[in-house]
């Protein structure tokens, strides 16, 4: 086809804008240059060294990861069992409760924000940890759900059937047969979460108490100043961390399917 | 065996019940709740009152100020989504006609955008573009300008930090339409006389339509919904329809024109959701996420 060419170049064009500004924020925290511009100045580590220093920073990552573990504890317990019931059972209203479990994605995230904020302060529930965890689990459940529906699919019930013919109880079936057969789906679901948590900013700036910050909202108060070399350092570090997860979790997997094939 | 089949029964709403009672209490009774807000008051003291009042929507419905910007934002998400459309529809062409090796490194590499936090994708563009950014210094090494000029903070640049958001999500639902195109369908209308171009016109490109209404539904909803973009990639005069939400609701803690605004942008983006529903049905949705 005589357009392939073109269409070739468009497409590397593309990725390169996608992935272009970020290789630079990656390249500029290791920039000896003073004020994290350009042009170069050398290589160095001090932008990583200062973060380490700062204990604003270094709470704000704490912050972030108990509250991205929680969210995927949470909204994966949530969403497995959802899923569960989806995959599995057919019942009357399936379609309308599947759109109802998406439906926080179609909530625009400030509305979702505003809703569940006003409706905790007239219960004269103040701004806590445990708001920003209930909205977090809110908008990471369909997430889950989605994910974990679509790996579900391809475990057949038969095993299961099978543990329960011979006398297990549900419980046991459960967890014995069918949990470490979905295992995978799970642990894709709840590195889902546990990024989208990680990542989250609008819903946070919300529900956040005052004084806390998690990475996101550091990043946005800092950026108030303007941007310097500690913020590149800090976005390296959140996108070795939220992209080195998935890609390890991907990983493990495709590793552990090639060991079971032979 | 009656009981075991009621069990069967029960069964999949006691898996359900504890996700379905989440949303119920922390989604559709909140969303019912604003609704109720909507029409108190505040009081003079800085809380609220109930009352049944429609002076907040009044308020927002007949201010310029809020007309202009929801019109603004509209305008802003629409051509997002248009331009995500033309940007994104090659690429996804390409990556669904790739083979082997190559499509799956394509794929992954799709993904990874997901993985960035949002606000790290819309600070880099000041690394970019801004006073001491990359492009201004490649043009003052060039020595096309003599002093770095400001490219920043304009509508322009938050569409483009816009488009660089959401691009992966068009792309995305553009390439699961296309690549379950049955390709037989393009042989036979080759077979049948049409040339390349007619080929992709009357029969990819119709076929493709529900992962670019898809990912089009995606840009226009998330688009719209924004508040970071602006902020960052904005000036004083580029506020989108979240900012005045969160302005309202965080800066003046006038709580009831916050649940008005925030209803309104609701409903706007509701009729866009529910128009996409009749038409395509929301299961495309899930496609292009799973």
């Amino acid at each position: 086809m005589r357009g392939w060419p073109l269409i070739r170049a468009w497409t590397i064009l593309v990725y390169t804008f996608m992935f272009l500004p970020v290789a630079v924020v990656i390249l500029l925290a290791f920039n000896a240059n003073q004020f994290g511009a350009f042009p170069m100045t050398g290589f160095s580590l001090r932008w990583f060294v200062a973060l380490w220093e700062n204990d604003a920073i270094v709470r704000a990552f704490q912050t972030s990861l108990t509250l991205g573990l929680m969210t995927a504890i949470i909204s994966t317990t949530l969403g497995v069992l959802a899923s569960l019931a989806l995959v599995r059972y057919d019942f009357p209203g399936k379609n309308s409760i599947s759109t109802l479990l998406i439906a926080p994605i179609l909530v625009p995230e400030v509305v979702l924000a505003v809703a569940l904020l006003l409706f905790l302060q007239m219960l004269n529930i103040p701004k806590s940890f445990f708001l920003l965890l209930m909205g977090h689990v809110i908008f990471t459940l369909p997430f889950v759900v989605l994910v974990v529906q679509a790996r579900l699919v391809a475990v057949k019930k038969d095993y299961e059937e099978a543990a329960r013919s011979l006398g297990a109880s549900p419980i046991q079936a459960f967890f014995q047969i069918t949990l470490p057969l979905i295992l995978p789906a799970v642990m894709a679901g709840g590195l889902f979460a546990f990024t989208i948590s990680f990542d989250d900013i609008t819903g946070t700036l919300f529900w956040k108490p005052g004084g806390v910050e998690t990475v996101p909202t550091q990043i946005f108060a800092m950026l108030r100043n303007s941007i310097s070399p500690e913020i590149n350092a800090l976005g390296a570090v959140m996108i070795m961390l939220t992209t080195g997860l998935p890609l390890i979790g991907i990983g493990v997997a495709r590793w552990s399917a090639s060991r079971r094939n032979k | 065996m009656a009981t075991i089949e009621q069990s069967e029964k029960r069964a999949p709403w006691v898996l359900l019940s504890p996700a379905l009672v989440t949303i119920a209490l922390l989604l559709v009774i909140p969303l019912m709740f604003i609704v109720v807000y909507s029409f108190w008051l505040r009081t003079s003291v800085g809380g609220v009152e109930a009352a049944f009042s429609f002076g907040n929507w009044q308020e927002a419905l007949t201010d310029r100020f809020y007309r202009d910007i929801l019109l603004s934002t509209i305008r802003i998400a629409a051509i997002t989504t248009i331009v995500c459309a033309f940007v994104g529809y090659p690429v996804a062409y390409f990556v669904a006609r790739a083979r082997g090796v190559n499509r799956g490194f394509l794929l992954l590499l799709l993904m990874l955008p997901f993985w960035v936090s949002y606000i790290i994708r819309t600070m880099s563009w000041i690394n970019i573009l801004g006073v001491s950014g990359a492009l201004n210094s490649l043009l003052l090494a060039v020595g096309v300008i003599d002093e770095p000029i400001q490219m920043l903070y304009n509508e322009t640049t938050v569409i483009l930090g816009l488009v660089h958001f959401l691009l992966p999500f068009m792309i995305l639902n553009t390439y699961v339409s296309l690549d379950g195109i049955d390709r037989a369908l393009e042989d036979a209308a080759n077979s049948l006389g049409a040339n390349p171009m007619q080929t992709f016109w009357e029969v990819t490109l119709p076929l493709s339509v529900p992962g670019l209404a898809a990912g089009g539904l995606l840009c226009f909803v998330l688009g719209a919904g924004t508040y970071i973009t602006p902020v960052i990639l904005g000036g004083p005069t580029d506020a989108m329809f979240a900012n005045l939400v969160f302005e309202a609701i965080i800066t003046q803690l006038d709580w009831p024109l916050g649940a008005v605004l925030s209803l309104m942008l609701l409903v706007v983006l509701g009729a866009v959701v529910l128009t996409y529903n009749r038409f395509m049905g929301l299961g495309q949705i899930a496609k292009g996420i799973g």
